[in-house]
């Protein structure tokens, strides 16, 4: 039952020779194939590239050699671009779309010796709670396939919950990790904004947008992200501090650290039994002696209004370059130029796609800008600020990660202002660019429930520490889909 | 016509002359075949990003200290949204609300001598579109995108030229400041340097401006001067019929001498102005500001007033001189060979030697008579070796052999005639040959004493040293 296994004890058996890379792939890849009908978690699949990988990996290993990686089997959310391997961002746009770079994050962990078995699904470029979105058909959430996984990283979370991986890249604009960790049960984490370089990921919302990683365990996600992280001269708003060993004293005591509980996300809209088990959670922290107390963000309610100015804001221009001249989707014989232009991205983009670039749009047009966009900043560093305060006051915040546990494919599709709600725990950190985790935390009514901390920027490793020494005290994190188990 | 004022203000538009483009590592060389120069960010690829060229900074904050401006502790840039073909992101990343450089001043001469200053509103740094390719591809549009990314300073002045010529005389002072500096290298076919011009008019005395046209990207001091003054006559004519000027950008047709209308206020896009997320405020302090003050070369305006006052120049040769950092150079060089002579040298380095070189298309630059050539010419001047009228025989030469002025002197047996006897003894010889014209002039006609000249300059061959010639032609001939 090797798909069991962490990846931090698949890397150890990997060095140790107890187990092949070539193996590994096979065994995933097995479970790709297998699952794909059900969950639709990839949109590409690069079984030859694997093994190809995977054997060069193991002849590395044979020598002793090899990176902090190597030989581990992961996949990449479908933003992140990969030579040579088509890079759709969930869209019929760049359907057609075969990136000749790789970005940052990609090269960072093939150099680490990690082997990519696919591409994974997503929301249309990140836009969308429950990857409903994505032109290659929803994902279904290994929990209960009449339910989705989250959003818009769905394919990497439903891929890790059923062990089609032990890990996957992500990215979280919104809450695109954390929401999609909560439904499926695995753990995730988004790091400080300018943390994990940009190079490479298909931007949506540029100044919200950050990659990290799903994994199974706090460890694990810890183990990859600390290959991922770090300066890159080609990302203007990636940060030049040193990462530190996320493994490093993993496990220490908690005694004495002071947690806050964010008081304005135990709303009216947080599911009752959702609740007690983020509470319990709690509680277990209190018990390994850390020391809880409420904390009020008094402007945290504002978050889903100021993210939906700016984030659309940002991605109605990103998302220009899509205009059927140098890539992606172009019309069948333009009459002229704005025909091209109309045409191709009628086509090429979805519904809610259109629908921000729409309100993005409106949002900075002149006589709206002061109105939506510079006020939606304002309210924005006010948010910011809350938190400064609270970190003032405590070392880490916690809270639910999203209100509700996973909810049906279809449920909220018709009207998009509920399924923005869905974000509503998650935004903030996005807004503040502070890192963020989601740790399971149990079941309500059958499906997972998350717990998600958020600490001040650059504490990754504070909430690494915190959610792995969780980890030491509950098994939630263990807990497999039967089906997948 | 007198009854109305002329109110311009000019946005120059200058290409910096860094190496790599402002937000990717391609070459901004000038000519390449069509696409070779953009690389994965300039052609807008999904998931790049720009990262800022230092030196493009460096060279506006060098603008920016050059016109006494405020160099911005923070400047921002903003993307300006758009769609079109040569533009591959959908937007241009330019500086809208906090440009680098903000309130600087230029100052002009006119016509009369007089100096007025023009204030310059601000200087902000942005990305080169692509161009548009429409010769020899049938019905299609090509598109090359070498140009992309290429960066530029745009140079907005205050609405304060009242004249084609003020415009003009701006739009060079501008021009020489910026290869002063050596941020832009000023070529104007090739667009490195071009402008739009904001053009209107009101009732003398008026306080209100009158509705604006602006002329879009002219590229030659001349058409600017014909499109303003078209321009201009375009709107007066249209006010006095009765008409209204209509807010409008505009082309010149330099073919037919006028501008047309390109697209109305109403047609103008809504470019959605803000900030670039990708890029973080750019931040400069007093030590980086104070390190390119230092660096900052002798600027026009002092240079001229220098040599006005070292050398002893008018102002207008003192302006002339030092209109371009090669032709002061040039000069100063020269000077440096014949320090007693600075008029003289500015005479033959505006005279002969800038009439050789217009004459074949030159710059000062080129080399084709170095300095240290033309100062050795000056020397046998000064010295005597030479006469004026040699000189510029001798110019001629050396700039068609290449050869030095001593060689040539030497070769050519022109080394004038200096010692007395000798002059004495040519003048003896006329004398003894003319002796009808030497008794009419001992008789009082005194104006065949240029024939004698003439005769012992012919004798000579042209190298009898004239003043020592009068003197001691005025003494044989009164006997």
């Amino acid at each position: 039952m090797i798909h069991r296994e962490t990846l931090t004890q698949l890397s150890a058996d990997l060095r140790a020779r107890k187990v092949s890379s070539v193996e590994l792939v096979r065994t995933f890849l097995a479970r790709i194939e297998a699952s794909q009908p059900t969950l639709n978690a990839f949109v590409s699949i690069t079984a030859e590239q694997a093994l190809a990988d995977a054997e060069a990996a193991d002849r590395r290993l044979a020598g002793g050699g090899g990176g902090a990686l190597e030989g581990v089997p992961i996949g990449h959310k479908d933003l992140f671009c990969t030579a040579g391997v088509r890079t759709s961002c969930g869209s019929r746009m760049l359907a057609n779309f075969v990136s000749p770079y790789d970005a940052t994050v990609v090269a960072r962990l093939k150099a680490a010796g990690a082997v990519m078995l696919g591409k994974l699904n997503m929301d249309e470029f990140a836009m969308g709670s429950s990857n409903e979105t994505s032109h290659f058909g929803p994902v279904r959430n290994p929990w209960n396939t009449a339910l989705v996984p989250g959003g818009s990283s769905g394919g990497s979370a439903a891929a890790v919950a059923a062990r089609l991986l032990p890990a996957a890249t992500a990215t979280d604009t919104g809450g695109s990790i954390r929401q999609p960790a909560a439904f499926c049960g695995i753990t995730g984490i988004k790091p400080t904004y300018g943390r994990v370089s940009r190079y490479g990921m298909i931007a949506f919302a540029s100044s919200l947008d950050q990659g990290g990683v799903l994994a199974a365990s706090a460890e694990d996600a810890a183990r990859v992200l600390r290959e991922m992280a770090g300066f890159d001269p080609r990302d203007s708003t990636s940060v030049d501090t040193p990462v530190p060993d996320y493994l490093a004293g993993l496990g220490a005591p908690l005694q004495g650290v002071r947690i806050g509980v964010m008081k304005e996300f135990f709303d009216t809209g947080l599911d009752p039994e959702y609740e007690r088990r983020v509470r319990e959670a709690l509680a277990v922290f209190e018990r390994l002696g850390a020391r809880v107390r409420e904390v009020s963000l008094p402007n945290l309610p504002l978050s889903v209004p100021v993210y939906y100015v700016v984030a659309p804001a940002e991605c109605s221009s990103n998302l220009a370059r899509y205009d059927g001249v140098r890539f992606g989707h172009r019309c069948r014989d333009p009459r002229d130029l704005q025909d091209l232009y109309k045409r191709s991205r009628s086509e090429g983009f979805g519904a809610e796609v259109k629908r921000r670039i729409m309100t993005g749009t409106y949002v900075l047009s002149a006589g709206y800008y002061d109105a939506y966009y510079l006020k939606a900043q304002r309210v924005r560093r006010l948010i910011s600020a809350d938190f400064e305060r609270a970190f003032g006051e405590v070392d880490l915040l916690m809270g639910p990660t999203t209100p509700t546990a996973a909810f049906a494919l279809g449920a909220k599709t018709a009207d998009p202002i509920t399924m923005y709600l869905n974000d509503i725990y998650t935004i903030s950190a996005n807004l503040a660019g502070l890192p963020a985790m989601s740790v399971p935390c149990g079941f309500a009514a059958g499906l997972p429930v998350g717990l998600q901390i958020i600490g001040p920027h650059f504490a990754e490793q504070a909430l690494l520490h915190a959610a792995h020494r969780y980890q030491l005290e509950t098994d939630w994190h263990q807990r497999i889909p039967e089906q997948y188990a | 016509m007198s009854a109305w004022e002329t109110v311009i203000g000019l946005e120059i538009h200058a290409q910096l002359a860094t190496r790599s483009k402002i937000f990717s590592g391609a070459a901004t060389a000038y000519g390449a075949a069509p696409n070779t120069q953009a690389c994965l960010v300039d052609l807008g690829y999904p998931g790049v990003l720009p990262v800022l060229n230092a030196e493009a900074v460096r060279m506006a904050v060098r603008f920016g200290l050059a016109i006494g401006a405020r160099i911005a502790r923070q400047s921002v840039f903003a993307r300006k949204n758009y769609f079109y073909p040569d533009l591959p992101k959908g937007y241009q990343i330019s500086q809208y609300e906090l440009p680098i450089v903000a309130q600087g001043a230029i100052d002009i001469v006119l016509e009369d001598g007089s100096v007025k200053r023009i204030g310059v509103t601000r200087a902000h740094l942005e990305e080169d579109a692509g161009k548009s390719l429409h010769e020899g591809l049938g019905a299609l549009t090509g598109i090359d995108l070498n140009r992309a990314g290429t960066p530029l300073i745009e140079i907005v002045s205050e609405p304060e030229m009242r004249s084609a010529k003020e415009a003009v005389a701006y739009m060079k002072k501008v021009h020489t400041l910026v290869r002063y500096l050596e941020i832009c290298d000023g070529n104007m076919q090739e667009g490195s340097f071009r402008c739009d011009a904001n053009v209107s008019v009101r009732p003398v005395g008026a306080q209100k401006f009158g509705t604006r046209a602006e002329i879009k990207n002219i590229n030659s001091f001349r058409y600017v001067e014909k499109a303003i003054q078209y321009e201009v006559a375009r709107q007066i004519e249209l006010l006095e019929s009765g008409g209204k000027v209509v807010q409008e950008t505009r082309l010149y047709d330099p073919d037919k001498g006028e501008t047309r209308s390109m697209r109305s206020k109403e047609e103008a896009n809504d470019y959605r102005y803000f900030p670039d997320p990708d890029l973080l405020p750019l931040e400069l302090d007093e030590a980086y500001i104070e390190a390119a003050r230092a660096e900052l070369p002798e600027l026009p305006d002092a240079k001229a007033a220098r040599f006005a006052s070292q050398y002893g120049l008018s102002v207008y040769d003192a302006g002339v001189l030092t209109a371009g950092r090669d032709l002061a150079d040039y000069y100063e060089t020269v000077v440096r060979a014949v320090p007693t002579q600075p008029k003289l040298a500015a005479n033959w380095v505006m005279g002969e030697l800038a009439a050789a070189l217009n004459k074949e298309g030159l710059e000062v630059g080129s080399g084709r008579l170095p300095a240290e050539r033309l100062a050795g010419l000056l020397t046998r001047i000064a010295d005597a070796t030479i006469s004026g009228k040699i000189a510029k025989e001798l110019f001629e030469a050396m700039w068609s052999t290449g050869q030095d002025a001593d060689a040539l002197i030497e070769a050519k047996g022109l080394k004038q005639i200096t010692d007395t006897g000798a002059i004495e003894q040519a003048i003896e010889a006329v004398m003894a040959k003319n002796p009808a014209q030497l008794a009419d002039y001992r008789a009082g006609k005194d104006k065949l004493f240029g024939f004698f000249v003439g005769q012992v300059m012919k004798a000579t061959q042209g190298k009898a040293n004239p003043a020592q010639l009068n003197e001691l032609l005025k003494k044989k001939l009164s006997g």
